[in-house]
């Protein structure tokens, strides 16, 4: 029998009116690398954070037992105490402290009085050496580049007695050439006894270094895929990630797509508003006609809702260049407000932190984006714009017992349609939704899509950013694909399927690499 | 309602009645007579205009404006000395004073709304400039305000002839009974306004007990004015600022935004709103007001000194948190803030009539700010910058 050291077994967590996990098993084998692949949101960081007590014992159902032993997490110290160490995707280094002090922060080497500042440096040399970082362990975090920093965080790791080491997405923001660095070395420790659990969206990397590969799908774990010998491809991977099939979860609807074109854009390149010489968005066209639903589909990290955000009065980015047209007609929006005035609304993929104001009434956040609507002479008509939040309570279905409660007081997918609302009371043409279905239940999603369907009915145009494939393939009309920054395939929704979605991906990242060597 | 949601509700109200009560046994009577009475309010005048500015740069995001007192202190200094070495016209002063208010305001709110500049740094900066300048204005000497215009036009009382010449001014009494007349028409006016639109009218009594209370107040506080001199002047100017920022507050498309910044800015920006703006027209408020106060403080001391507005800030911001804006920002109402300030009045002048010795005043008043505050955080849940 297999020797595990991990085994979770019947993992459900649930957040307020959603399922993250349902009766997920995971078995780790003492020493080998083990891989967790699904689409995003599909449950893997929330199973890691479980495992790591990020999420404290009781907050979740199910039992974790490690190296043969039920355990009991409250707090990410109580399984470091264990030897499990997790590295998240945004490293959670200081830039301004040196690579030493970094290591060692939280878990200080204590002298007598105070910081032992020379056993901290002297260990601190020692973790570096192991995993092969030369730089002066004085040298500050900013200094030194994400690869680097990505060995700090392994590095730091191994300050804590690492056993069980959980990278998630360790590579996502790492050049070709580090990532390489980075997977040998977990192969190196790997012939060391270690064991590592690896969650990434790059499959051919996965390929490359697990053992082991669990496909993760809406909260639920589906197979896992022996890769002793090195001989799974991406595509069986990809099989195992997508393969669900499609029902009735989306509404039916007649397309009755203009010729007219809506928005077009045109050779769009968007900086980053920081490191002004990264480019976000590189020489992107697209165009979307009115009646039409129109994907945009990649993975996390693709440009799309910094490019959506950069149409949208240039709500984000520096040295943006390109051409706008809305209705023919070329504009500069060089504000949201005049990005509204032009009939572009940008429904935003974070409703807590950049879409609602959480503490006022339903009602106030319905006219926020257009509440000259409801003054006359700048004093707001506070019975009309009750009368109006009702309408669209109504006709939105938003479960609330009224327009005055606090917005925050509602559940997900009412708070989506709340934002909805916002922009539909805004009398927009082009509806940007950016990933509008993210972390609401199965019934929501369907009176979301319901609404989209409304909307281009009445000859609007919806640009829909999504990271969930089948919902892009249920609703659009049309699809674009982005990664890294470019559109890499433009489909008519009757050729696109998921494998298609992922293979343009994937080849565009192979060519990439080509490019490099 | 019941009990636990009115005290929840009412907390304020409750807390200042139980001071007011507290002192008034005390000081055995003494706080509630007439010129007592008076003096509150013309005490509170300053707190009471700067809580409305500072009540605007609190909505933003818990900002503070450290500058008020300053700003208060020099163009204190400016008025009195254009009227005493100049001879100025009052009324030109009283414009001019009003106008560097708003330059200053312009000044504070273009480097913290349009370059980012932290307000907190950028009103501490402002602190020690305005005051420096209010000095050298001043050139170190106490300057005698005695221009009788001005005077008048702040800190003298309403004389009706005929009215007022008695014992007991009428002039305060009618206004008084006028206002109460009105408040309570309106409950039923504004109840036929609603029903006609076809709007859900709630139940009389609460309402009706509500205003008739504040009526019955506005009649005991005339009753008492006119027992002293009458309806002071500041007292208008204050109502004035009071109610125009409290209609701003709660009507306007304007007051809307400051809680919208305040509640979340970024979803603020991305709905079209102007948020650079929006800091900028806090701190110039802020400031402007600072400077109605400085001629406040000018007329009712009759002198400025290097050391007029000393510390004002701090009044301003303590009624705001007492009055229940959130430290965070997003929330806070004018007629909160004003309790707060009338709150912190009670105390300080209640301590006054007692006798308690300064340092032990300061004591209490920061005991009661630290309660006021935590009651706020701990009732709402709010846990840090979540």
């Amino acid at each position: 029998m297999a020797d595990y050291i991990l085994v979770m077994k019947n993992i459900t967590k649930e957040f307020p009116g959603v399922k993250a996990l349902d009766n997920v098993n995971l078995e780790v084998e003492r020493g080998e690398i083990h891989a967790l692949v699904g689409e995003n949101g599909a449950g893997k960081s929330t199973l890691m954070n479980v495992l790591s007590g990020t999420y404290p014992y009781g907050s979740y159902t199910g039992d974790i037992i490690y190296n043969g032993e039920v355990c009991q997490f409250n707090t990410l110290k109580d399984s470091e105490k264990l030897g499990i160490v997790i590295i998240h995707q945004e490293l959670a280094l200081i830039p301004e402290l040196s690579i030493g002090e970094n290591m060692f922060l939280g878990n200080e080497r204590k002298g007598r009085f105070g910081i032992d500042w020379d056993r901290t440096f002297h260990e601190a040399r020692i973790h570096m050496d192991q995993v092969g970082l030369k730089d002066d362990e004085h040298t500050l975090i900013k200094d030194i580049g994400t690869g680097k920093q990505q060995l700090v965080e392994i590095a730091k790791a191994l300050s804590k007695n690492v056993k069980l080491l959980i990278l998630d997405e360790p590579t996502s923001s790492l050049n070709e050439e580090d990532s390489r660095m980075l997977l040998n070395l977990l192969l190196e420790f790997k012939k060391q006894g270690m064991t590592s659990i690896i969650i990434s969206h790059k499959l051919n990397e996965i390929a490359y270094v697990a053992d082991r590969i669990t496909v993760v799908r809406d909260g639920s774990t589906i197979e896992t895929i022996d890769n002793h010998d090195r001989t799974v491809d991406e595509d069986r991977i990809i099989r195992g990630m997508v393969g669900r099939e499609l029902s009735d979860r989306f509404p039916k609807r007649v397309p009755n797509i203009s010729s007219e074109i809506a928005l077009e854009v045109k050779n769009w390149t968007v900086h980053h508003p920081v490191y002004t010489e990264k480019v976000v968005d590189d020489n992107v066209s697209f165009h979307v006609r009115k009646g039409e639903i129109v994907g945009f589909s990649g993975l996390q990290g693709a440009g799309r809702t910094e490019l959506a955000m950069s149409i949208f009065g240039h709500a984000y980015g520096t040295g943006i260049s390109g051409q706008l047209f809305i209705n023919g007609k070329e504009v500069h929006l060089t504000n949201e407000r005049k990005a509204i005035e032009a009939g572009l609304a940008y429904v935003t993929e974070d409703r807590k932190g950049n879409g609602l104001i959480l503490p006022q009434t339903i009602a106030v956040n319905t006219t926020m984006a257009r509440l000259d609507k409801v003054c006359s002479g700048g004093v707001i008509d506070t019975v009309r714009e009750n009368v109006v939040a009702e309408e669209y309570r109504e006709k939105l279905k938003t479960k609330t017992p009224s327009v005055q409660q606090a917005a925050g007081n509602l559940s997900g997918g009412n708070q989506q349609k709340v934002l909805l609302a916002k922009w539909m009371f805004a009398d927009s043409d082009v509806l940007i939704l950016d990933e509008p279905t993210r972390g609401i239940d199965v019934g929501a999603k369907y009176e979301i899509y319901c609404i989209m369907n409304d909307l281009v009915a009445q000859g609007k145009s919806v640009i829909m950013i999504s990271s969930e494939m089948p919902e892009i393939l249920g609703m659009c009309d049309r699809v674009y694909v982005m990664n890294e920054g470019k559109v890499v395939a433009e489909m008519d929704i009757a050729d696109a399927s998921q494998e298609k979605i992922m293979a343009a991906i994937l080849k565009s990242e192979k060519k990439e690499e080509e490019k490099q060597v | 309602m019941n009990a636990k949601s009115f005290v929840k509700k009412y907390t304020m109200v409750i807390a200042l009645v139980a001071v007011f009560i507290l002192f008034g046994l005390l000081t055995h009577g003494r706080l509630f007579y007439p010129q007592n009475m008076s003096n509150l309010m013309l005490q509170n005048s300053y707190v009471l205009v700067l809580a409305c500015g500072m009540l605007l740069c609190i909505l933003t995001g818990g900002n503070i404006d450290l500058s008020v007192g300053s700003t208060v202190c020099l163009v204190g200094a400016l008025a009195a000395q254009l009227m005493d070495k100049n001879g100025m016209n009052a009324l030109l002063v009283i414009f001019l004073c009003l106008m560097v208010g708003a330059v200053i305001g312009g000044w504070q709110g273009f480097w913290i709304g349009y370059v980012h500049i932290p307000p907190f740094i950028c009103t501490l900066s402002g602190m020690f400039l305005f005051r420096g300048l209010g000095r050298v204005i001043l050139a170190s000497k106490t300057v005698p305000v005695k221009n009788k215009l001005f005077l008048n036009i702040f800190a003298s009382y309403v004389q009706i002839p005929g009215l007022d010449d008695g014992k007991i001014k009428m002039s305060a009494m009618i206004v008084g009974v006028a206002v109460a007349v009105i408040l309570l028409i309106t409950v039923f006016t504004g109840r036929a306004k609603k029903a006609k639109k076809g709007y859900a009218v709630g139940a009389i009594g609460p309402e009706l007990l509500k205003k008739a209370i504040i009526a019955a107040l506005v009649v005991f506080y005339a009753w008492k004015l006119a027992n002293y001199k009458g309806i002071p002047v500041m007292l208008i100017w204050v109502l004035a600022v009071v109610f125009i920022y409290s209609f701003i507050t709660s009507k306007t498309a304007l007051g809307r935004y400051f809680y919208a910044v305040g509640g979340n800015e970024k979803a603020t920006k991305l709905s079209g709103i102007d948020t650079r703006k929006v800091y900028f027209l806090a701190y110039l408020s802020m400031s402007f007001l600072a400077g109605l106060s400085g001629l406040l403080m000018a007329a009712r001391i009759a002198s400025v000194n290097g050391d007029t507005g000393n510390a004002f800030e701090m009044d301003a911001i303590g009624s705001c948190f007492i009055g229940g804006a959130s430290a965070y920002g997003g929330s806070g109402t004018v007629a909160g803030i004003c309790i707060g300030a009338i709150f912190l009045g009670v105390i300080n002048q209640g301590m006054s009539i007692i006798g308690l010795d300064n340092n032990w005043q300061y004591i209490v008043k920061g005991a009661v700010l630290l309660v006021a505050v935590i009651f706020d955080v701990v009732s709402n849940h709010k846990t840090g910058k979540g």
